[in-house]
């Protein structure tokens, strides 16, 4: 039952006979997950709190950087160094009270993947690069829920609604992951900023259509954007019968390597929760920072040893052959490329690089 | 027959325009198609998923194509 307060917030939608207050309690009664806080899940979020939707997942792990903010439009000046997660949530608290916030301020692995997606109802893809979206994907299909997708591209952004009710999957449209050298992401690549707003706002339209069961939801169908010609079109693709039982279990893992810490590589890498998981166990691996000298004295890991990156190749013997090595620097670059070094040229294969480096690893 | 690709994502900036007008023999394949243009500009063999739209029907390799059907290369795009 709602409030008099609550019957006035949502009497317009109280007033569609498509929506009502069954409908409005449906969305009090959802749980939504937005993947994502940035220039796409912005606007998702900001239009699903205030529609009411009871519960409402947000998971990102990076922080808010001056670069988003004329997109990510939750965020102001104030929050640059925040967490997305958090300042996102203070902003729809004052946009909307009444819904639950749910944080998880995390990068979406396949370690997390399926107990954070078990917990909603429907998913939204806000993420920025294709290891993520395979994951959510598989995930959706493991758990059977539907993904409500959206992906921009300096002037172009595309939407569709996978897993839907039998319907086709991600991986019915793109079967093969592209690699990393296909794969700029919004970090690299330039962005109309208004661009995440009007693809974002597609993909909560297509959310609350899910939740509500109303209308054709926009399964089956890639709806695309070009704003520089002002052309749309809707692209109807089919079921495919192998493609769409690819899921967590069954799906090659490799696809969930996230290789866009360089450019032009493909790095291994791990997380900052991956890493304390590792550090934690019984062998844990050798700390190997490649920063210079000055940067080391100020801060750096336990047990590290210091081999600066120019020193790298002449020094690598020091390097341990048969032990994990886990190499980071400031913010996951130089380590990257100490790890393409080692991975190719020196040929080990048991060193993996902090993604993120220690700007995503709080001391 | 000539046939009038538009183009999407990056494969637009390879191409450096946004469609391309090409002739091909009569009962064209989608997959000969794709076949062709990884010819005429090779970065766009690197792209492993590349969805073929005829008349906005995701085409299947074996569709075949006719003069004046609507074609369109379409990327994944990932930025969010």
């Amino acid at each position: 039952m709602f409030s008099p307060a609550e019957r006035q917030r949502y009497r317009r939608h109280l007033q569609l006979a498509e929506i009502g207050e069954a409908g409005q309690l449906r969305l009090r009664q959802a749980r939504v997950l937005v993947v994502g806080a940035g220039g796409l899940g912005c606007p998702v979020l900001q239009y699903l709190a205030a529609a009411g939707v009871g519960t409402l997942g947000l998971a990102d792990a990076d922080k808010v950087e001056l670069t988003n903010l004329p997109r990510q439009i939750l965020y102001g000046p104030d929050d640059v160094g925040q967490l997305k997660v958090e300042a996102a949530a203070r902003a729809l608290r004052r946009l909307n009270e009444l819904n639950n916030y749910v944080l998880h301020p995390m990068r979406v692995s396949q370690a997390n993947v399926r107990e954070l997606v078990a917990q909603y109802d429907v998913v939204v893809d806000g993420s920025d690069n294709f290891p993520t979206r395979y994951l959510l994907n598989d995930a959706c299909v493991s758990l059977g829920r539907p993904l409500v997708s959206g992906a921009i591209y300096k002037f172009e952004g595309q939407v569709s609604v996978f897993n839907y009710a039998g319907g086709p999957t991600y991986r019915c449209l793109f079967p093969e992951p592209p690699s990393a050298a296909e794969a700029p992401d919004c970090n690299t690549t330039g962005v109309l900023n208004v661009l995440p707003g009007l693809i974002g706002t597609v993909q909560a339209t297509e959310a609350l259509k899910v939740v509500l069961g109303l209308g054709d939801v926009l399964s089956g169908r890639l709806w695309l954007l070009d704003t520089l010609s002002f052309q749309t079109r809707t692209l109807r693709f089919r079921r495919d019968a192998l493609q769409s039982q690819l899921n967590l279990d069954t799906a090659n893992p490799a696809d969930y390597i996230d290789a866009s810490c360089t450019p032009a590589q493909v790095v291994a890498c791990l997380s900052a929760s991956e890493l304390r998981q590792q550090l934690a166990a019984a062998e844990p691996p050798l700390l190997l920072d490649v920063r210079g000298p000055l940067e080391f004295q100020r801060r750096h890991l336990p047990g590290a040893v210091l081999l600066p990156l120019p020193e790298l190749a002449a020094r690598a013997a020091e390097v341990p052959r048969h032990r994990p090595v886990v190499v980071y620097c400031q913010s996951g670059v130089r380590s990257a490329k100490a790890v393409a070094l080692l991975r190719g040229e020196l040929g080990y294969d048991n060193v993996l690089s902090l993604r993120g480096g220690l700007e995503d690893y709080p001391g | 027959m000539d046939l009038t690709v538009s183009l999407f994502g990056i494969a637009r900036e390879i191409v450096g325009q946004s469609s391309l007008t090409l002739t091909a023999p009569a009962g064209q394949s989608a997959a000969g198609l794709l076949a062709e243009l990884r010819t005429a500009y090779p970065a766009l063999a690197s792209l492993r998923s590349l969805a073929v739209a005829v008349n906005n029907e995701y085409a299947a390799a074996d569709v075949e194509l006719h003069e004046r059907d609507e074609i369109a290369l379409i990327p994944p795009v990932s930025g969010g």
